[in-house]
């Protein structure tokens, strides 16, 4: 099953351009979402109101070549592995989630724009890369959602205790969930449950995308620029208005360490 | 001075939910990232903003101390055991102080709470404060005002 391209069975009942267009639909459904987020929440104008009153207290100038590694770096260790979730479970099932969507995503096109039709060829690679991708989103995501979702962890509410901000990374875990049940019963010719999964799936990719504007789809545009323009507060020393790093050594070790929030 | 967060800076990690002793620290359900739900009730013992990994809590300041356009910010050092503060006011003057986390012996007098008896529900219903009266070092049971003793009147 794994090295089976699932979009490549469905082309012998959707056509290929169909799917090609539902992939750009749902591109542009994320650009509309975000632009529209973006209009009404005033994101970009709080960004560059910060950025700007940084720039003023600023107490060093930044060079082009500094900013460029400043954004390197932030861009490869914390945007990459999601630090600012510290050290623990929330950053790898972080970690396990993003890079199994990014990759569910990027194989997902390659298999419809590449390697579905009747003139193509298949690829074992991607077919392979699409159902790992969905697995680590599962894996990431359901142990997030049961486990880790801070309402559960720190304010002690059931974990079936569904809130607005739960639209994205259930809608996520639908897609992915529904993928690959899809893939698994029409490799096994179960018509009538490959069927049902696949009207699923599509569903979850309609909400999923449809629903930028209302979900926290959009975070994974906004942290990124927040972590960047954060490191380079740091550099130019305006920091936020942060108090500088102590002149402290570092000499009490980890008897202070927090610990993990569940008092409640 | 109560708190608020900055939701740019919050990834809604649940430690000011964990620590605020009034409870009133939360997480928004629309984005999931902590928020003061009310601020009058704030004891401004500022354990949040210490709490806070991601320096995403402030202080707002009253406003005969620090009118607009002021500031007041932590950084908490873990590893260096440092608290340090950076005031800042309307007119531009800054002040920045630093500070041990706590006198007591390092890794020591960490209240193990999850570790502690749970509370039943009998306590959560009653009127008595955690502890209570045990923890007033009296003798017997909490002392009462008898309801024929009060005067005639309004009371608030």
């Amino acid at each position: 099953m794994l090295e089976t391209n699932p979009f490549s069975l469905l082309s012998e009942v959707v056509p290929t351009v169909v799917m090609q267009g539902f992939i750009i639909a749902m591109v542009l459904l994320i650009a509309f979402g975000t632009i529209i987020q973006m209009i009404h929440h005033k994101n970009l104008t709080y960004f560059f109101n910060n950025a700007k009153k940084a720039k003023l207290q600023a107490t060093r100038e930044v060079g082009a070549a500094e900013k460029a590694k400043i954004i390197a770096k932030t861009t490869v260790y914390d945007i990459g592995t999601t630090s600012e979730l510290g050290f623990g479970k929330r950053r790898l099932a972080h970690v396990l989630g993003m890079y199994g969507t990014i990759i569910f995503w990027i194989a997902s096109a390659m298999l419809v724009f590449c390697y579905t039709g009747a003139d193509k060829t298949s690829s074992t690679l991607w077919s392979m890369l699409w159902h790992v991708g969905a697995i680590l989103t599962c894996v990431g995501g359901f142990w997030f959602w049961f486990f880790l979702r801070v309402d559960v962890s720190a304010e002690a509410h059931p974990w079936y205790r569904i809130i607005k901000a739960d639209l994205f990374v259930l809608a996520l875990l639908a897609c992915s969930t529904f993928g690959l049940a899809w893939s698994y019963t029409q490799f096994n010719g179960q018509e009538g449950l490959s069927f049902l999964f696949f009207a699923l799936f599509v569903v979850s990719n309609l909400v999923l995308f449809g629903g930028v504007y209302w979900s926290k789809f959009a975070h994974m545009f906004y942290k990124p620029g927040a972590a960047i323009q954060k490191n380079l507060a740091e550099a130019d020393g305006s920091r936020d208005n942060l108090p500088p790093p102590a002149d402290a050594p570092e000499q009490f070790g980890l008897g202070i360490k927090r610990e993990e929030p569940k008092h409640y | 001075m109560s708190t608020f967060v900055y939701m740019t800076r919050c990834d809604g990690c649940g430690h000011c939910v964990d620590i605020c002793p009034s409870d009133i620290m939360h997480i928004d359900e629309n984005i999931r990232r902590a928020k003061n739900i009310e601020p009058n009730f704030c004891w401004e013992c500022y354990s949040c903003v210490k709490a806070c990994p991601n320096h995403a809590i402030d202080v707002r300041g009253y406003a005969d101390f620090a009118p607009m356009g002021h500031s007041v910010r932590v950084r908490r050092e873990e590893e260096k055991g440092t608290i340090s503060w950076k005031i800042k006011f309307r007119n531009g003057t800054t002040k920045d102080f630093v500070s041990p986390i706590t006198t007591k012996p390092w890794g020591k007098f960490i209240p193990k709470l999850a570790d502690g008896e749970k509370v039943k529900q009998g306590e959560l219903n009653s009127q008595r404060l955690y502890t209570e009266p045990e923890g007033l070092n009296i003798d017997g049971e909490l002392p009462a005002v008898p309801k024929e003793s009060f005067k005639k009147g309004v009371y608030y």
